[in-house]
């Protein structure tokens, strides 16, 4: 049976899923949470607590003033120590609340059985309106925030849900899961978001080495009307917005435009989980699954940890820092942000850790284009990578926004298969970023 | 943990796809044809290989150590590579020292001088070869026939290539059918029994090569495959309007470099273009100028030239030709 | 036109040579004809202006080059905002009398690095590896030693200096603006993501004081990170006795137009974030600060 698959480009990094077998377990609660209030795309939220206020988990602490804002809530119950500026995963200070633990007490309106719930009782507009409260946020690590995203603008039509389960990067593995132990949960969550959105029809799309998933979650969707399981050929990167709705519906999203003009809206596994948990349950997105793993790492496994917690606490729990760790990445090795220092809070679009050792870790030589086009034919975007970095060595902005630098996906394809090693993401970016600045300054 | 951690950009994994890799591939492929030349040509094929390389080899690292001031890289095995394909260019009684100009010629003028690996417009080999061409004619047209015993450096006998049989015959006045029995059969030529450059005899051992690096993904099909196919129908269609005046397109496949050309010298990753659209055009480029320049021009053998010329108009096809971007059209499947 | 005389060698070199001289007087006059039609009439003092000016084209001035400069001057009529920081108060007096204007001099101007987070002053908390470009450094991460303000060592300002006054100093990993080359066009201040390089008037006898730190942190987190880091304590502002320190979001800055370059506040600032330049040794050595590096270029 040929496997769907997106046409253009693609490369096959290798998988290391080592962290697949290991079922989901809790992590204890850490003495101090650390809540970044811009946890998500868009304005930071403001907070509703002050300094020295008690809070319980779940409650709510910041909310979400602009059109794309998100709410935050307490991850845990205890009492506000500071506001101030931490360091997120950037090195960059960000404002946070830091709450210093006091046991584990919820606010009542928090359903916490854990008993699968398939009844949907609220109507369309009540779901948006209880996606946006709870402050969910895209899982796959792009953290748009969902309400926002199952908005359908004015003139534009929605035909069909997608479900991103494809987890394309390697080493993750907490969508993969999440699939296998919250498959009836997913599968509710599913159908809560095609109400939101309005449509019969979802699919969910998952790459054709978890094959237990696959089977799990075919089996499920006969009890649930409208979803389809695709399974997918395993390629990088499949999981990404615009190759999956190629893959699937076989349709292309045009340049510069979002999704819904092919009639779609994409939405991760862990995302709907959350929905499912935020519209059954009444739960805030308090807490994610995050797959700590790595060639070093002792004991690689799917954590679920509550939002704030730092990281280094995560890594002791999966056996401790190795000794020849030399970049810990945030997210996986394609697409994830290096980090300067493990002592930053867990967030919503934190979806794993990747520990690398020193020999791994280590970028190639670099030497000249030696002009083999294999960029080229990696990209996913029909893009040149070659040029665009050779223009935005030249400062040549305006060409390389006719080259259209900004359809780019940064997935890094380019990259990682330059026999010359050239750093061509990096230039692509700075070509990106100006060319950005340059429309902006058109548009005033 | 002692060590800072390291910060960089994304992606920070990297395919196991190197310069040395590829470089290794194409001597990898090259093997069967250097074979058939030691074979044929006997131990001068072998001399004239080593002193192709070692000069390239050692033009580069003076270049780039003296003049340059910078790293030699040597071990990306470009130079090696370059030095082969140089050889193969060449006949194998080619004076050693006319062999050492040649390859100083090719490294420092038509690859250094531009800024080293990756920033020459024209293939380094074929420029080699066309400068001892002109430079050297008679030493370049000196074409050794295959030989009896192989261990000894002794005075080949030369004469001309098939295609040069050909040329001159028809340029006499002889007719095409007395010129055929004077050139060796088909199976003779696949195989590389008969005189010519050292790399340029076996369109069976080059065939092979270029099936390798198809397989190990190092070239693709589509430079080799619409060079020769072009050439292949050109020429049949001549040899279909007058069997009388011009040989079958077989003959023109076989004869000549044309398969060394298309496999080895016209894939060149530096001087070919990047999308897979201009790759095939400049195939059809290179093809249609050799034939013209091998029926009409003054040269037996058209293939280094055609390759020269198209390789001035690559950076034109890339401009032309770009790959076609996702999402240029709304398309509803 | 068929030509009645034997061909021989030397009817052909007349026909030649009449040949190429009714083609060459035919070419003149027509260019001559289109030249006239087609002259662009221009006002002749953009010429002269541009004679007077360096030639650099730097873009220093504000215009896509000096014959831009020149006309824009003579559109305008006068010399108000308009200064060439390359050619400077003298070019500036030349131009004066071609459009009848006098020329206000101008305080010649510098480059000044308002950072001193060298290796030694500011460890390393994490190794950066990718291209050497500010720019994209300063997207990625707060920088190699954890400060978000301070200078990241990647040369996008070097790489930008056309006249050759910048290099990066592989000791301290921070760039240095050579005194006797630097213009004062602007080019380093524009490529610097973060706004370290600010132009300051050169001073009298090339003497300068300014506070070498943009870190508007408050002092004990910018402690963590540098150690010459500006605290925001305020000593040099009670110091001040001409009222030429403000002090804003836990930075000082100095004013040049009112400091008459005393150098008390560099005596005071406990972190020795401010820097003398071009200034003799002191009789007294300072105190407890470490010594605020002066460098004399």
């Amino acid at each position: 049976m040929l496997l769907k698959t997106f046409t253009r480009g693609g490369v096959h990094p290798e998988e290391n899923k080592r962290s697949s077998g290991s079922p989901i377990r809790r992590v204890a609660i850490p003495k101090t949470v650390t809540v970044p209030l811009a946890q998500h795309i868009g304005a930071p939220a403001d907070p509703l607590v002050a300094k020295g206020d008690k809070v319980k988990a779940g409650q709510l602490i910041a909310r979400g003033q602009s059109f794309i804002s998100a709410n935050v809530h307490a991850p845990v119950s205890g009492t506000v120590t500071k506001i101030d500026d931490f360091p997120d995963s950037s090195g960059y200070r960000k404002k946070a609340i830091q709450i210093e633990t006091e046991g584990d007490e919820w606010i009542e309106t928090i359903d916490r059985d854990s008993a699968v719930d398939l009844q949907i009782k609220l109507t369309k507009e009540e779901i948006l309106a209880r996606i946006q409260e709870m402050g969910i946020v895209g899982m796959g690590g792009a953290t748009f925030p969902t309400h926002v995203k199952m908005m359908v603008p004015q003139g534009k039509k929605a035909e069909f849900l997608v479900i991103n389960g494809v987890e394309c990067e390697p080493y993750l593995t907490s969508d993969h899961r999440l699939m296998l132990e919250r498959g009836e949960e997913l599968m509710t969550g599913t159908r809560i978001l095609m109400m939101a959105l309005g449509v019969d029809k979802a699919y969910i799309g998952i790459e054709n080495n978890k094959a237990d998933a696959i089977e799990h979650l075919t089996g499920l969707s006969k009890k649930f009307a409208g979803i389809t399981v695709v399974p997918l050929k395993v390629k990088y990167p499949q999981g990404g917005e615009k190759q999956l709705i190629k893959a699937i519906l076989n349709r292309e999203v045009p340049s510069g435009k979002l999704p819904i003009e092919t009639g779609c809206v994409v939405q991760n596994v862990g995302t709907a989980v959350a929905v499912y948990e935020a519209v059954q349950k009444n739960k805030p997105l308090i807490e994610r699954v995050v797959t700590v793993t790595g060639k070093s790492v002792k004991d690689p496994c799917n954590l679920l940890v509550r939002i704030g917690t730092p990281v280094s606490l995560l890594l002791e729990e999966a056996g401790g820092i190795p000794d020849d760790t030399r970049k810990v990445i945030n997210g996986g090795p394609m697409m994830g942000k290096a980090l300067g220092m493990v002592e930053v809070p867990v967030v919503k679009g934190m979806s794993g850790i990747t520990v690398m050792p020193g020999k791994e870790a280590n970028r190639p030589k670099v030497h000249n284009c030696i002009r083999c086009a294999r960029c080229t034919f990696a990209c996913p975007m029909g893009l040149a990578p070659y040029l665009i970095a050779q223009m935005a060595e030249a400062h040549l902005e305006e060409s390389a926004e006719a080259e259209r630098v900004m359809d780019c996906i940064e997935c890094g394809s380019c990259s990682f298969v330059c026999p010359s090693g050239r750093p061509l993401l990096d230039n692509i970016r700075v070509a990106k970023s100006k060319v950005g600045q340059l429309i902006r300054s058109r548009a005033k | 943990m002692a060590n800072l951690l390291t910060i960089s950009g994304s992606p920070h994994v990297h395919g196991d796809q190197s310069i040395r890799k590829i470089m290794w591939g194409v001597v990898a492929a090259l093997v069967p044809a250097l074979l058939v030349s030691f074979w044929y040509f006997g131990i001068g094929a072998f001399i004239i290989t080593a002193v192709a390389v070692l000069s390239c080899m050692v033009t580069e690292y003076l270049v780039q150590k003296y003049i340059l001031k910078g790293q030699p890289s040597l071990s990306d095995g470009s130079a090696v590579i370059t030095g082969l394909l140089l050889a193969m260019n060449v006949p194998s009684n080619l004076p050693w020292w006319m062999m050492v100009i040649g390859s100083v010629v090719t490294i420092a003028v038509a690859k250094m001088s531009f800024g080293g690996l990756g920033k020459n417009p024209f293939n380094p080999a074929l420029i080699g070869r066309v400068f001892l061409l002109i430079s050297f004619p008679v030493a370049m047209t000196s074409w050794p026939l295959p030989i009896q015993n192989r261990w000894v450096l002794t005075d080949v006998v030369t004469g001309p290539t098939s295609l040069g049989v050909i040329k001159e015959g028809l340029d006499k006045g002889e007719s095409l059918g007395s010129l055929i029995s004077k050139v060796p059969s088909y199976a003779e030529m696949l195989i590389g029994n008969m005189g010519g450059s050292l790399g340029e005899v076996s369109a069976l051992a080059i065939l092979l090569g270029g099936l390798y690096m198809i397989f190990r993904r190092i070239i693709t099909w589509h430079i080799p495959v619409s060079y020769i196919l072009t050439v292949f129908l050109f020429t049949g269609i001549l040899y279909l309007v007058d069997p009388a005046k011009f040989i079958d397109p077989l003959f023109h496949l076989l004869a000549g470099g044309l398969m060394l050309g298309a496999v080895f010298m016209a894939t060149d990753m530096v001087t070919s273009p990047m999308s897979k659209n201009g790759m095939l055009v400049f195939g059809l480029g290179c093809g249609i100028l050799t034939v013209l320049i091998r029926v009409w021009g003054a040269y037996p053998e058209g293939v280094s030239f055609a390759i020269l010329i198209m390789n001035a108009f690559v950076p034109l096809i890339n401009k032309g030709f770009k790959p076609s971007k996702f999402g240029k059209e709304v398309k509803h499947g | 036109m068929r030509i009645n005389a034997p061909y021989n060698m030397n009817s052909a070199i007349i026909l030649t040579v009449a040949t190429l001289s009714v083609l060459g007087i035919v070419s003149a006059v027509v260019l001559y004809f289109i030249a006239q039609k087609f002259k662009v009439i221009e006002d002749p003092r953009i010429d002269a202006i541009v004679e007077v000016l360096p030639a650099a084209n730097c873009g220093g001035c504000g215009y896509a080059g000096c014959r831009n400069f020149a006309e824009a001057i003579v559109k305008n009529e006068s010399l108000e905002n308009m200064y060439c920081p390359v050619g400077g108060n003298d070019v500036l007096k030349r131009i004066g009398p071609i459009i009848g204007q006098v020329a206000v001099e101008k305080d010649p101007m510098i480059a000044v690095l308002r950072c001193n987070g060298s290796y030694a002053h500011a460890p390393l908390k994490s190794a950066y590896d990718g291209i050497s470009s500010c720019f994209f450094m300063h997207s990625l991460f707060s920088g190699e030693n954890g400060c978000p303000y301070g200078c990241l060592g990647g040369g996008d300002c070097v790489e930008a200096c056309t006249f050759d006054a910048m290099y990066m100093d592989k000791e301290t990993g921070l760039p240095v603006i050579v005194q006797d080359k630097c213009v004062a066009c602007g080019a380093c201040v524009k490529a610097c993501p973060r706004n370290i390089i600010e132009l300051r008037p050169k001073g009298k006898k090339d003497r300068r004081i300014f506070v070498s730190c943009v870190n508007k942190e408050k002092g004990a987190v910018g402690k963590k990170n540098c150690e010459v880091v500006c605290i925001g304590c305020g000593k040099c502002v009670k110091e001040c006795k001409f009222d030429a320190i403000t002090m804003e979001n836990n930075l000082a800055y100095i004013h040049a137009d009112k400091c008459t370059l005393c150098r008390k506040c560099v005596a005071v600032c406990p972190t020795g974030s401010i820097h003398e330049l071009n200034f003799p040794e002191r009789k007294k050595p300072l105190a407890e600060t470490e010594t605020a590096e002066v460098s004399n270029l």
